[in-house]
């Protein structure tokens, strides 16, 4: 059972063939028995995952049964899931409990769909490897020496290892398409604005964005669906109508231009992940696309952008966390200043103080404009880049990544050498623009991914585009268990 | 970029971070390495070039000013580390 995609699990459920609970049972039970090999969860909710289940088989037997009736999913821990533990990985929030659902998991939950936990990651999503946890790092399905990748690193780990058939995740940099890329699973990272942020503990606020990771386009199709929304909590989601993600699978990619941009395929680029990646943009061309080289001459400052407006709006975010209110508090503060001092010492791990610390820099008086407001004028001129590309081409494409996944470890303690790692994912989320990740082959046995960026609010294209690749490959099939 | 230890000691004064004597040269030498990844930046031209912070150049919307939560005051309070009669409890502030 725990083969099935989403989609055959809701034929499955809707013919009877087996009951939401006997199937909850089922990977609740391989949770229990696998989980210690990758540590892909934090909390597994049984209890609820239970109750949603034998509610779910009730609706389907009345035939009142919603899309996702009875599907099996988790959500990465940054997500608030009322009365359950939401520890965004840190210490800071090891006792906190949300007293309310975040907008997405509302929207889910109103699909049918039963949570069987909450999964692992960076520390307030501030990582690459997973490495930055304070629950300990998630290992790689393929290689449990390896890294998954972060910062949805439990997500796609507890996809990979066929524990879930989908998980939500975070993007704020390339943490959804990044470990959906190392663990051979897809990942969407939808327009900026297009999934409420609201219960969802902020980052970068300007940048980040949830969306699904599963083993198909089509399963992510069904999941973004229910979680895609206008929401008048979040002031910054687009209010834009439903949309169902799946209606345009089927639609033929013939006369498809696909956007090749140089910049993507240069110096850094792992020889064999160039070579997987190309063998995927010879399979489009059989599908009848075109390939078109373009460029986005911007594409090296993405990084440095990024470092400047994510750690900013980090420090700011991040203020909130204060021993008062909720999370850590220090033992016996002398005074309010040693309570907050002490307090965020010991509740932040060291790559959130130093993401604060640089951010509070670049906020400081005097740097203001040399660092957040230039970082904003750069980002504009990353998203030029695009816009320009997009009057050419439908979709873009190149690596999700550098090189398949490293070991655990492998990066040191050099954090500018991790942030490398993001170099072809970040710039997407400067330019607010949908992205994906799908699985195109192996290097020594380790995935690689293809990334699709697609226009604003184009993820049903992209979505099509990726189902189709699908319907002539079976990369995706492939399994690391 | 080098940091020294005493604008370290400020940004952790600000961020009101506690960063111990032991980690701090540490702490130093990565934000020197980070800063000097962003320096990247400054070489740009963006002269005439307007800051960008919503992709979609979208606009706060507005709403009604109507109630739509309920008091959930006490779920709230219980979450904190120390509260009492409806209050967050601090060490004192005032003499």
């Amino acid at each position: 059972m725990h083969q099935l995609t989403i989609a055959e699990m809701i034929r499955g459920l809707q013919s009877k063939a087996f009951s939401s609970v006997e199937l909850t049972r089922h990977l609740l039970a391989r949770i229990q028995q696998l989980d210690s090999n990758y540590n892909s969860f934090i909390t597994v909710t049984e209890e609820l995952a239970l109750s949603q289940a034998e509610t779910a088989d009730q609706r389907l037997a009345k035939g009142e049964a919603p899309a996702l009736c009875g599907v099996p999913i988790a959500h990465k821990d940054i997500i608030c899931t009322n009365g359950i533990r939401t520890s965004c990985a840190s210490k800071m929030l090891d006792n906190f409990i949300p007293p309310y659902d975040a907008t997405l998991v509302e929207n889910l939950n109103a699909a049918g769909t039963v949570t069987l936990g909450k999964t692992n990651m960076d520390e307030f999503a501030m990582g690459s490897s997973n490495e930055s946890s304070f629950y300990g790092p998630v290992r790689n399905p393929w290689n449990t020496l390896c890294v998954p990748g972060g910062s949805s690193g439990g997500s796609a780990a507890a996809v990979a290892a066929l524990l879930v058939p989908g998980a939500t995740g975070t993007d704020t940099g390339g943490s959804i398409r990044q470990p959906a890329a190392l663990t051979n699973t897809t990942g969407l990272k939808p327009t900026y604005g297009r999934v409420s942020r609201w219960g969802i503990v902020a980052y970068a606020s300007s940048l980040d964005q949830a969306g699904p990771i599963a083993r198909n386009a089509e399963d992510a199709a069904y999941l973004l669906s229910a979680m895609a929304s206008h929401d008048p909590k979040d002031s910054t989601s687009l209010n834009r109508s439903q949309e169902d993600f799946t209606a345009g699978l089927n639609n033929s990619v013939a006369g498809l231009k696909i956007g090749v941009p140089k910049e993507y395929f240069g110096e850094g680029l792992n020889t064999e992940t160039a070579a997987r990646v190309l063998d995927a943009l010879k399979e489009f061309e059989k599908l009848g696309a075109e390939l078109v080289d373009i460029s986005l001459p911007h594409t090296e400052l993405a990084i440095p952008a990024y470092y400047v407006i994510a750690p900013a709006e980090a420090s700011a975010n991040l203020s909130r966390f204060d021993g008062v209110r909720y999370g850590h508090r220090c033992e016996n503060p002398k005074d309010l200043r040693d309570l907050y001092m002490r307090s965020r010492g010991e509740g932040f791990g060291e790559e959130v103080q130093r993401r604060i610390l640089v951010g509070t820099y670049a906020l400081s008086a005097g740097y203001y404009d040399a660092y957040y407001n230039k970082a904003q004028q750069v980002r504009r001129l990353i998203k030029q880049d695009f816009v320009q590309a997009f009057e050419k081409v439908d979709v873009i494409m190149g690596p999700t990544t550098p090189s398949p996944a490293f070991e655990l470890g492998a990066k040191g303690t050099d954090p500018v050498a991790m942030y490398l790692e993001d170099i072809f994912t970040i710039a997407t989320n400067l330019a607010g623009l949908p992205g994906m990740s799908i699985p195109c082959g192996l290097v020594s046995n380790l995935p690689v991914g293809l990334q699709i960026t697609g226009n604003y609010l184009g993820e049903s294209h992209m979505l099509n585009v990726a189902h189709q690749y699908q319907q002539v490959t079976d990369w995706h099939q492939a399994s690391a268990v | 970029m080098a940091v020294d230890t005493q604008t370290v000691e400020k940004l952790a004064e600000l961020a009101r971070i506690a960063i111990s004597e032991e980690t701090i040269e540490e702490v130093s030498d990565r934000l020197g390495d980070i800063l000097q990844l962003v320096d990247q930046l400054q070489a740009v031209n963006t002269d005439g070039v307007a800051p960008m912070s919503h992709p979609l150049d979208e606009v706060q919307t507005l709403r009604s000013d109507a109630i739509t939560e309920t008091d959930q005051r006490q779920s709230f309070l219980n979450l904190a580390p120390q509260s009492e009669e409806g209050l967050y409890l601090v060490p004192k502030v005032i003499d």
